[in-house]
């Protein structure tokens, strides 16, 4: 069944190569606002479906790239692991490959790494419509260019995933929410302190004047940890799942409105300069979702970004001119320009998606 | 030979000492850690700053010659191996700690710091560096970057890759780059992802920052002694699958605790067949709930005896002969061959006894010292390259290990690199398709092959000629059998 899936993708590639047509990856479509333009047929990946290996001893899964999150996630939590990377769904039927396209870490990014941080292995379907593979089911493996880490991100751009091996974890054996009520400066002031102490901080976000903090690990150290940092418990209003998939209210101008929603990551000392715009803070200070209160220049928010160590990104917008991406200097636009010609040659996949330029 | 007017033109960009032509002062650079592998370069040119790597990167492009990147030459795959008609580009000088921000909890350094200077300098704030390998005293950061450096935290902490924020660096046109941000994360393409472990073959990095790590408040080890290799190999996956992540999960057969014993002094138990250790860190409550479960693990796993450290002291005493393991292995034989293949951890117990069966077929000790929560398996094959036939049967064991490696699923290389030493095996691993891609990265970034030609990815027409390891691979025939 999935020998015939991965044909069907290629020969759909192959004939888009050949007739100059355009195509639109897709697997349930629940990012379908994020990133620039969709451009061509949609090439659905629902048909690679299925957790191909799994050995909880290994700390690694193997699933088809249109497999739905939640029945991976629901597998690991059957032998006490997870994904690291707390995955955002944006939707029910998130499946993997979007996440790891899109490149998307939730609340845990700061304490446990990114979903390339994860990645070891992927196959692809390329530009060409050649089936090929990268990386592989080991977590420590230096044989090639890292190109399964290039996909995380990529939006599809370089290739068609049709499977990726990731790493897992053990769940935390125990986890608590702290509430602390401050302001956005201080929330961040503490936020780094606390990150050069040996704390078990798994997340942090400050929103609507409140700094919630989540402390996972061994039960010891958890319950010293919650001494340590202050404020009072605070599981039954925890807002990690909300604040992961954009269900929290703070993000319902830009969900559910008209309103655009921006991605500023930055150094997570940055300060918390006024933009005009209500802002949630998540990643110890490193991570700022911004909804305008009025309307602001991309230009202003690309510039602090910038000048802050990173970038801004209209993550949620109805209109996209200003560009969704922080611009790439011209060698690292030429980098880009020349990887995509090495998976894409035609241009075919996404094109548009990641820049407009390819 | 280089053409006089290049040497002239090179000789414009650094001070008179910092150009080397004659043999006498390059053969300190013929070779890095892998002396199986020399090769004098036509010259080796050792900059003081990015401009000058600017420079001299403009003169190559220019002028076609090649050029390779040199960190502190300890790479075990022939990464640094000078090319003949070749200038060695080394970072000996960029040795600054550019600064460090105990806040943000990063550190920016030169290419030429070494590993171990960023956790020393780092210390004063009650952080660290995390990647480890086991060369940190020697090794750069620069060159950690271009392998992708393992070390004994990496099961825990993660390899170099996870712990680096940003690479700046030099494309070989002279264009200056940077890859990652001082953010979690950058717009595009995830090049610092690709430039991590690229050996050389895309950039020249002339600063690097790093994310550090609050140091633990304590750690603890656990010496573990088994009778029998396929024990101790179950035993490390009994670890991982109860839930437990270790800061370090090492083994060491009976050979190598032999090896490094009388060296270190660290009472290993020499009868062993094999040992573990397993490290716990973090406050005080977890490491000793930590240590509880680890010891209830192993025994259960029938380890004959278990040995605590009981203080910082005896902590660092029960790993010095891990650290020590390469050099100590040196002493008792008058060369070694140090093999990097990683495996599913499900299989340590196959290979390992394999290894063992090949050691006695070919009359060639091997010890085994290696990071086997990471499934990482370092034997050091010992042999006398003085007597004929040693050296080839010595390669020949080598290859049939890291076939075997790919055979059970994993890789040719954990964490040294393919450098020179593994262009056979990358044929093994990788089909035309994947290798041709590979050569479509390197000319996105270097269109003229001239930084580390030849290392890295194989050519296709290598890899025709080298046909016999792809019959192999996968498919030996009588895996049982010895081969002669
Ligand atoms: C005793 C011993 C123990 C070891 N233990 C470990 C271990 O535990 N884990 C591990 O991962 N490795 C280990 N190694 C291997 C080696 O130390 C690492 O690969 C290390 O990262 C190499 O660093 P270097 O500065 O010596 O690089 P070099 O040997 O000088 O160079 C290695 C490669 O990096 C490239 N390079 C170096 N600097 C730059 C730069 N600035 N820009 C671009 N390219 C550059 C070179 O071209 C070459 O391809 C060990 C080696 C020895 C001798």
């Amino acid at each position: 069944m999935t020998a015939a899936a991965i044909d069907a993708l290629q020969d759909a590639v192959r004939a888009a190569a050949s007739g100059g047509g355009r195509l639109r990856i897709r697997g349930s479509g629940s990012k379908d606002f994020y990133g620039g333009a969709l451009e061509g047929d949609v090439l659905d990946t629902r048909a690679l479906r299925g957790i191909v290996a799994y050995a909880p001893t290994e700390l690694v899964v193997t699933a088809r790239a249109g497999t739905q999150l939640a029945e991976i996630e629901d597998e690991l939590a059957r032998h006490g692991q997870m994904l690291a990377f707390e995955p955002p769904r944006h939707g029910p039927g998130a499946t993997l490959g979007g996440v790891v396209a899109c490149g998307f870490s939730g609340p845990r990014r700061a304490a446990a790494g990114a979903v390339r941080d994860f990645v070891l292995g992927v196959r692809i379907v390329d530009g060409t419509g050649e089936a090929l593979a990268f990386g592989g089911q080991v977590i420590k493996n230096v044989a090639g260019f890292d190109v399964s880490r290039l996909m995380a991100g990529a939006l599809g751009t370089l290739g068609v995933l049709t499977e990726i091996s990731l790493k897992c974890v053990p769940l935390p054996r125990v986890e608590r929410t702290r509430a602390i009520d401050c302001d956005a400066a201080d929330a961040i002031r503490r936020c780094n302190e606390w990150g050069g102490r040996p704390l078990p901080i798994s997340a942090t976000c400050h929103v609507a004047g409140r700094l919630w903090v989540r402390l996972s690990g061994a039960g010891p150290a958890v319950s010293a940890a919650a001494v340590e940092i202050g404020g009072a418990d605070a599981d039954d209003a925890a807002p990690w799942r909300a604040i992961r998939d954009q269900t929290h209210p703070f993000f319902a101008p830009a969900v559910t409105g008209p309103v655009p929603l921006w991605r500023l990551s930055v150094r997570s000392t940055a300060p918390c300069d006024d933009l005009g715009c209500d802002t949630l803070v998540e990643w110890g200070g490193a991570l700022r979702w911004l909804v305008p209160r009025a309307p602001v220049e991309a230009s202003r928010l690309r510039a602090w970004a910038a000048a802050h160590g990173g970038h801004a990104t209209l993550y949620r917008a109805q209109d996209k001119s200003p560009g969704v991406f922080q611009p790439l200097a011209p060698a690292m636009a030429g980098l880009h320009e020349r990887l995509k010609r090495t998976f894409d040659p035609h241009g075919i996949l996404n094109h548009g998606r990641l820049y407009p330029a390819f | 030979m280089l053409d006089p007017a290049f040497t002239s033109a090179l000789a414009a960009i650094v001070p008179g000492e910092a150009l080397l032509t004659s043999a006498e002062d390059t053969r300190p650079y013929e070779c890095d850690g892998l002396t199986l592998y020399r090769e004098l370069p036509a010259a080796v040119v050792l900059p003081d700053d990015e401009a000058q790597v600017v420079r001299i990167l403009e003169l190559c492009h220019a002028a076609r010659v090649p050029v390779v990147a040199r960190g502190a030459g300890t790479s075990l795959s022939g990464g640094a191996l000078p090319i003949a008609d070749g200038v060695v580009l080394s970072l000996a000088k960029f040795r600054r700690i550019v600064s460090i921000d105990p806040l943000s909890r990063t550190a920016v350094v030169e290419p030429g710091v070494r590993n171990l200077a960023v956790s020393e300098a780092a210390a004063a704030c009650g952080l660290f560096y995390a990647p480890d390998p086991s060369s940190q005293i020697a090794c750069s950061i620069g060159g950690n970057v271009a392998e992708n450096a393992g070390g004994v935290h990496c099961l825990k902490y993660g390899l170099t890759v996870h712990n680096v924020r940003k690479v700046r660096g030099v494309l070989v046109t002279g264009e200056i780059v940077e890859f990652g941000s001082d953010a979690l994360d950058a717009p595009g393409y995830d090049l610092l992802a690709l430039v991590t472990g690229s050996e050389g073959l895309l950039a020249v990095i002339t600063q690097v920052t790093v994310k550090l790590l609050p140091k633990p408040r304590e750690a603890r080890v656990v010496l573990a002694a088994f009778d029998d290799l396929e024990k101790a190999g179950a035993a490390v996956g009994a670890v991982i699958g109860a839930g437990i992540i270790p800061g370090g999960l090492e083994m060491m057969d009976q050979p190598a605790t032999r090896a490094v014993e009388p060296f270190v002094h660290a009472g290993y138990p020499l009868d062993a067949a094999a040992v573990l250790l397993v490290e716990a860190d973090g406050t005080p409550e977890e490491v000793e709930s930590e240590i509880a479960e680890i010891r209830q693990v192993l025994t259960a796993g029938g380890a004959t005896s278990l040995r605590v450290s009981a203080d910082e002291a005896e902590r660092l005493l029960l790993w010095s002969g891990r650290k020590a393991a390469f050099p100590a292995v040196g002493r008792i034989s008058p060369d070694y061959y140090c093999i990097d293949g990683t495996i599913p951890r499900a299989a340590l117990p196959r290979v390992l006894a394999q290894i063992e069966a090949w050691s006695r077929d070919y009359g060639l000790p091997c010890a085994n010292v290696f990071h086997a929560g990471d499934g990482n398996l370092h034997p050091l094959i010992l042999f006398d390259a003085e007597k004929p036939g040693d050296k080839e049967r010595t390669i020949e064991f080598g290859d049939r290990i890291l076939e075997l490696c790919i055979e059970v699923g994993g890789t040719i290389t954990g964490e040294h690199g393919v450098g020179i030493e593994k262009i056979r095996g990358m044929c093994a691993q990788f089909p035309p398709g994947a290798l041709e891609r590979f050569h479509g990265v390197k000319r996105a970034f270097d269109e003229r092959a001239l930084l580390n030609p030849g290392k890295g990815v194989p050519t296709l027409a290598r890899c025709a000629e080298f046909g016999r390891m792809h019959v192999h691979a996968g498919a030996l025939p009588h895996p049982d059998l010895p081969r002669f």
